[in-house]
């Protein structure tokens, strides 16, 4: 017997155990997906905010409007129309020699959560500069620093520690989001839930999901809170 | 005739009829939650204040799993578990026939309970928004627990959970787009339709995603006139510095 199949036996779940491995390996693709997303979209999303907050007129408005379109949509449309909407342009995809990623719903579904979390991402950093005060910038002015410098080692510490927060509900945000991936033919934690239950009429394969979804959500709020709190140490009473 | 024209024109050669019929259902849905999750959120934050251990354990949990699960997950939680639940108590009661859960329905009680979750949070930030001052100060007035309130601290506790509870809908009129997988008409479902009919699946989910970028734009605007007119009463002051 496997370690995965355990739970089920335990329980004496005939469902559980038939698909309790598969649903695991499910549990890998979901991590993964979040993981490659979140991480790229953090990047993407640092970007974005400094084309949102910056000086060129072009580049903010752009900026603003790539983030109210992906804030502003459902993620299962966009998925829909990345996932579908690319078959459309196959032969322009095939010559620059991008179709055989597009084709794959693995990697349209990574590439929508990036795009998406990026503009939420975008948007919390925005805020977080935003939220320092005035007279930090002014402090900085007035001891002869140059602007980069006020920026990097006064804005960007404290806008970083603003921040971490909304990032951690990013982050759970898109724990929860990578489910629609299942819509798409992929076999994440939600994928294999459905086929358990669509084989097997159990639907407790759906309660032991919930666990497992439960489970990811409070580790990483856990984990973010002790973080969180390690990193601002030197701000607490 | 343009090709495009065609594709969403009105009646049975085109699709304008059948998503704007889908845009209706999305919006209905979302509205018939919003009551029903607001309500459900505003006792589930009153629970979590109460003097009773039990009853905040119970808030406290009812939130930790509400939004922790994902929508979806929740969504066939309800649904498929609804319509168990439901072919169990008829066939006790000695009905023999199948019975199907509405998706309507169904969509309308997993996100009221995803709603309740949120909102709960939101009524739990306004309620600690407001002064210990006023409770004591309506009381000394003489004024019942229920009045005190009805109408002392309701209306200031809208106006604290106006700014959350908008952002609560937002959230919500995205997440109608998932009932599709269980059957509802609304916009994605014949949104979905349409490209399998047409092979346009660019052009239509594009159009479904700026309809319902049109619906959160109006939304925003709208709840910004709301918080406006519940605001009109206070003037931003040095001391009221919250």
């Amino acid at each position: 017997m496997i370690w995965c199949e355990l739970p089920g036996h335990w329980l004496g779940n005939a469902a559980l155990t038939s698909y309790g491995c598969r649903m695991i390996s499910g549990l890998g693709i979901t991590l993964q997906l979040v993981a490659i997303s979140v991480s790229l979209g953090l990047v993407f999303g640092v970007l974005l905010a400094f084309a949102r907050l910056s000086p060129i007129r072009p580049l903010a408005v752009a900026a603003n409007g790539y983030m109210t379109f992906f804030r502003g949509t459902p993620i299962l449309c966009q998925l829909f129309l990345v996932y579908y909407g690319a078959g459309q342009f196959r032969p322009f995809l095939d010559s620059v020699g991008l179709w055989g990623l597009f084709r794959e719903a693995y990697f349209c579904a990574a590439f929508t959560f990036t795009l998406n979390t990026a503009a939420y991402q975008a948007e919390i950093f925005r805020g977080a500069i935003a939220s320092v005060p005035r007279g930090q910038i002014e402090a900085g002015r007035s001891l002869g620093l140059h602007p980069p410098a006020i920026f990097l080692r006064i804005v960007l510490p404290q806008a970083a520690m603003i921040a971490l927060r909304p990032l951690g509900n990013e982050v759970v945000i898109m724990v929860k989001s990578s489910a629609v991936a299942s819509l798409v033919t992929l076999y994440d934690l939600m994928g294999t839930t459905r086929l358990a239950f669509a084989r097997s009429f159990d639907l407790s394969v759906y309660l032991f999901a919930a666990a497992l979804y439960l489970m990811i959500v409070e580790t990483i709020r856990r984990v973010w809170d002790v973080v969180e709190r390690r990193l601002t140490r030197h701000l607490q009473t | 005739m343009d090709p495009l024209f065609n594709l969403l024109a009105w009646g049975p050669g085109g699709w304008g009829d059948e998503l704007a019929a889908g845009a209706g259902i999305t919006i209905a849905l979302a509205l018939a939650t919003l009551p029903f999750g607001v309500a459900l959120g505003l006792l589930v934050a009153l629970a979590k204040r109460s003097p009773h251990r039990i009853v905040r354990a119970f808030g406290t949990v009812y939130t930790t799993v509400f939004r922790g699960l994902p929508e979806l997950l929740t969504l066939y939680l309800v649904y498929f578990g609804l319509s168990i639940g439901l072919q169990t108590g008829l066939k006790a009661l000695g009905f023999s026939g199948r019975m199907e859960m509405p998706a309507f329905v169904a969509g309308m009680i997993a996100l009221g309970l995803v709603l309740g979750a949120f909102s709960s949070e939101v009524w739990v930030g306004a309620l600690n928004g407001i002064d210990k001052g006023q409770r004591e100060g309506a009381a000394a007035l003489g004024l019942r627990k229920g009045q005190i309130f009805r109408l002392v601290i309701m209306p200031q506790l809208l106006r604290l959970a106006l700014p959350g509870l908008g952002n609560n809908w937002m959230v919500l009129l995205k997440e109608t787009s998932l009932i599709s997988v269980i059957a509802l008409p609304d916009l994605m479902f014949w949104t979905g339709r349409a490209t399998v009919v047409t092979k346009e699946p660019f052009l239509f989910f594009g159009l479904a995603c700026l309809i319902y970028l049109f619906f959160s734009m109006v939304s925003a605007a709208g709840i910004a006139a709301l918080e406006r007119r519940v605001g009109r009463g206070y003037v931003r002051s040095p001391e009221a510095g919250r």
